[in-house]
């Protein structure tokens, strides 16, 4: 049952399964390794950008020319370098590289300028003269909705857009999921509860802030180095937007400091190349921390009605839940990201009755896209908070009434999908063994430190790995060596090495015989991009086969030169071809690959590339209107069980200690496994506790890393235990991607905690000191 | 070069890595500016560029400091150490070896400011227990990691690791 009915090899040798460290982890750890931003070339110019002062304004005239005059400046570029009209994004295309009619969010890119020294481009961006006309401007999803709101873009029907829009021309996209009789099932309920949740717009804090370096060659080529998710999106893009044949556009990936979605498409990449042609000299461009903040992405920010009903025994029965997610001023990946809340909005539960609707929404701030979760965290934040308030309601163990109506394998997911390995209930019970749940929890309200009340809880948590197309090719070298290339690209999460791993076991190689290839559009096989949890279960499914393929071809010139059959044959660790049974009847993987290059047969390498085509959602089962995606990848399921002390006095939280229970399919490094798990939790953490973009008037008011708070070292708890479970997927070796998942139930899980240590419902993230404060009182108020 | 250079550059002496630089700079740069544009020692990191996140630490005389933060000239008596000082040709230091052992490394972009500042941390108190280690690391951000292998990393080189 794999993804193209091929089933996955034994891994020969050892490199499958084992913690081997980053095969770049030295380069790394001395200061050699190359970030887009160590890059010098010949000549190079350095970059800055400017962005715009108003939120929403008419652009009456941009005057550069004093600009242009200052010493050292060698290109100032703005919408009027660029093709007309070009507009570029995911699915809605309306975006463009710099602002032209209009601005829409405060600090949107209006130009860009090139200089010898970064000083001189900066003090160039203050002398360009914009004339504006200040518009009504809306700063709140719902708001945006209403019949007299300001309209974002009134030239929205020149948007490419491959899907019907809502007729209200500031909501982005619409997706609606109904199944089976919301409207009579409420009456089946003994409980029913009912909230509104709200979630906060995350920053990524990527440490590496985006950065990119062009150069054009003498025939026009452009090459670009950058800081980026995928080097296949930023080639399509940017020949989109320049309008020039993707075969003059090379994108090579450097080192990434990190990307979790904000890398996703374009980030500077397309001023940068503006400059580097209107200039002909290579072009540096680097965000400080500040204009990336203000300039780039974030999460959405959202809010989510949900009501729940459920029966005495514990069996839910409806679920309603309506999310509005805040895009800022362009789609980028709203729409995707609105579908696929949705998408979550019942959870990993048997819910008969639903109805989920979301909304992605237009609004004069900046944008928002990609962030690792991909709108599955909001909805799930309304989703555990409430599933946990009606165990309350019905005094039942949080964790049995999840088990009682986790998805198991063959149940159909929202939308009508089958759910293959359905392990929610295994990730809960497992955590459940290895918190000590049931001694724990005796403590929960208890005062076990002075002063502060102790609490442990629980969330379920689901998402998805894979989605779209990659490919893979594995060569062999001439003596016996092979080198792997693929278009993945490795923003930190440890792809290079776990592809290498993927090879090394499908030939039974160990790693220092496998040449990882570093992504590059002149020679990777596509790949869509690094994001959804897919490069382990897509590229890695890719990289097995290919090397299945270079197996097979070399089993053919085996059987010709041991003179046997080659279901005969075997893989032996090191790089060598045996017969099965006859220790001696041997030759090494270099006789084979000389044999192919110089007397029979030619170079040997083998490639598979693949589109994952999942299951459709199933129209006699369920209402499916507006955007929405449908076969975007395998189910994944985890439980995070947290414990809290609540300072009663100050409100603030400490997490004590989190058990964080994930199916991963087969771990084919642990160690990285645990990795994802462990950022991903600090991540989450940080969503639930911290950080939150504030917006006063369109004005982000927080954007540093001194006013913005990530978790930093005495934030988080040393005690964060990854527990690996593994039911086979039909991945590479069994795997499934796990690089979302674990931020998905973070927030509700510490929440939930804190509810049970003090009986306060946290409805609004972050749960900073103040908002547990005010909830605890209210919890008093009203008791 | 920009104008406030050919305007105000004056001669300064850096000693960084053992090795001595003759330097004329502007009085008004970084540290983190001159060791990464003018010395190309680019294993100190800029993200925040305002002393919050640590990226740019490197050791000052044995102590870590920030270096978008610090002004060159402030360094002309004292002996800089950047990350690319620490390994010993290909050798690794013994930190530099622990983080790769331990697999801490994600991204990377902090984690030379890491090997800094947990290099400095042992130097001070050869044998830190986790709250020790959590306090050491002075604030410095990591966004992949969750810090939990970065602390192990540590603490394998602790004496109560060994027992
Ligand atoms: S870059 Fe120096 S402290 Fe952040
Ligand atoms: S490893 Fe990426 S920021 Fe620390």
């Amino acid at each position: 049952m794999s993804p193209e009915g091929v089933t996955s090899p034994n891994p020969v040798g050892d490199a499958i399964g084992k913690s081997v460290p980053r095969l770049e982890a030295r380069e790394k750890l001395t200061g050699q390794a190359v970030y887009t931003d160590d890059m010098t070339l010949p000549g190079m110019l350095h970059a800055a950008m400017l962005g715009a002062p108003y939120a929403h304004a008419r652009i009456r005239s941009i005057d550069t020319s004093e600009a242009e005059a200052l010493e050292g400046v060698r290109a100032v570029v703005t919408a009027e370098d660029l093709p007309k009209k070009k507009y570029v994004g995911v699915f809605l295309k309306d975006q463009m590289t710099f602002a032209g009619d209009k601005v829409r969010y405060i600090s949107e890119p209006i130009a860009a300028v090139a200089a010898d020294t970064l000083e001189i481009a900066r003090k160039a961006l203050q002398l360009i003269e914009v004339e504006y006309e200040e518009l009504p401007a809306v700063f709140d999803p719902e708001e945006a909705l209403e019949a007299d709101a300001p309209i974002l873009h009134e030239n929205r029907d020149e948007y490419p857009c491959p899907y019907e829009r809502p007729e209200h021309p500031n909501a982005v996209a619409y997706t609606q999921f109904k199944e089976g009789d919301i409207d009579n099932a409420w009456a089946e309920c003994d409980v029913i509860v009912e909230g509104v949740y709200e979630t906060p717009a995350q920053e990524h804090m990527y440490m590496e802030p985006c950065s990119t370096l062009v150069a054009v060659d003498a025939n026009g080529k452009i090459t670009i180095w950058s800081s980026m998710q995928s080097v296949f999106r930023v080639q399509t893009m940017i020949a989109e937007a320049f309008d020039m044949p993707m075969s003059k556009v090379r994108v090579i990936a450097p080192r990434i400091g990190g990307g979790f979605g904000g890398k996703c498409d374009l980030t500077n990449q397309p001023a940068t190349v503006a400059l580097a042609l209107k200039s002909g000299r290579p072009v540096k461009m680097t965000l400080s921390r500040e204009d990336d903040m203000m300039m780039m992405k974030s999460r959405h920010a959202g809010k989510i009605y949900c009501r729940t009903g459920a029966r005495k025994d514990g069996t839910l029965v409806a679920r309603e839940m309506r999310l509005f997610l805040d895009g800022g001023a362009y789609a980028d990946e709203s729409p995707e990201v609105s579908t696929v809340a949705a998408f979550f909005g019942r959870g990993p539960y048997r819910i008969p009755h639903v109805n989920v609707e979301s909304w992605s929404v237009y609004t004069n701030k900046l944008r928002a896209s990609a962030f690792r979760g991909f709108g599955n965290p909001q909805a799930t934040f309304a989703s555990e908070r409430q599933i946990d308030e009606v165990a309350e309601k019905l005094g039942m163990d949080p964790i049995d009434l999840r088990i009682k109506n986790a998805l198991q394998s063959g149940d159909k997911w929202l939308g009508g999908q089958t759910v293959e390995g359905g392990s929610l209930a295994e990730c809960l019970e497992k955590a459940r063994a290895a918190s000590d749940w049931d001694k724990r929890r005796q403590n929960n309200g208890k005062e076990v430190r002075p002063g502060k009340r102790r609490g442990i809880c629980v969330s379920g948590m689901s998402h998805i790995s894979g989605m779209l197309s990659a490919g893979a090719a594995v060569r062999l070298h001439e003596d016996g060596t092979v080198t792997v290339n693929t278009g993945a690209v490795d923003i930190g999460e440890g792809a290079d090495t776990v592809m290498a791993q993927i090879c090394a076991g499908a030939l039974g190689l160990s790693l220092d015989q496998v040449n990882y290839g570093n992504p590059d559009t002149d020679s990777s096989p596509y790949n869509f991009q690094t994001s959804a949890s897919r490069v382990t279960y897509m590229v890695g499914k890719a990289v097995e086969q290919a090397s299945e393929r270079v197996r097979e071809q070399m089993f053919r010139h085996a059987g010709e030169m041991l003179e046997c059959a080659e279901d005969d044959l075997e893989l032996r660790p090191g790089g060598v071809i045996g017969i099965r049974g006859v220790g001696d009847a041997a030759v090494p993987f270099a006789a084979i690959a000389g044999r192919s290059l110089y007397a029979s047969g030619g170079p040997i390498m083998g490639t598979h590339n693949w589109l994952f085509e999942g299951e459709r959602f199933d129209p006699k089962r369920a209402l499916v209107r507006g955007f929405a995606l449908d076969g975007i990848g395998v189910f994944t399921f985890g439980a995070h069980v947290v414990e809290v002390d609540v300072d009663m006095a100050t409100g603030k939280t400490e997490v004590l200690e989190a058990w964080c229970a994930h199916d991963v399919g087969r771990a084919l490094n642990p160690g990285a496994v645990d990795g994802q798990i462990h950022g991903a939790f600090a991540q989450g953490l940080g969503y639930g506790l911290y950080e939150e973009l504030v917006w006063d008037d369109g004005r982000l008011v927080n954007p540093t890393m001194m006013d913005y708070k990530v978790p930093g070292p005495l934030d988080l708890p040393y005690k964060i235990h990854p527990i690996l479970i593994e039911n086979p997927s039909d991945g590479p070796f069994g795997a499934k991607g796990i690089g979302e998942i674990a931020l998905v139930g973070t927030a509700p899980a510490i929440c939930n905690a804190i509810t049970a240590a003090t009986g306060a419902a946290i409805n609004r993230i972050p749960a900073t000191p103040e908002r547990v404060l005010r909830a605890i009182l209210a919890a008093e108020g009203g008791s | 070069m920009s104008e406030m250079d050919v305007i105000e550059k004056q001669p300064v002496t850096l000693r960084v890595n053992g090795n001595v630089h003759e330097l004329e700079i502007a009085p008004a740069r970084t540290l983190l500016d001159v060791l990464r544009s003018e010395l190309r020692l680019t294993g100190a990191k800029r993200s925040c560029n305002q002393g919050v996140c640590g990226a740019c630490s490197v050791l000052r005389d044995g102590k870590p400091v920030r270096a978008c933060i610090s002004l060159a000239f402030a360094a002309e008596d004292s002996e800089i150490t950047t990350i690319e000082g620490l390994a010993d040709g290909n050798r690794l230091s013994r930190v530099q070896q622990a983080f790769v052992d331990a697999g801490a490394v994600q991204c990377g972009f902090c984690m030379p400011a890491m090997v800094i500042a947990a290099t400095a941390l042992l130097n001070e108190n050869p044998n830190p227990g986790v709250e020790e280690i959590r306090h050491g690391l002075g604030g410095n951000i990591c966004r992949c990691s969750g810090y939990v292998k970065v602390v192990d990393a540590i603490l394998s080189l602790t004496e109560g690791s060994k027992s």
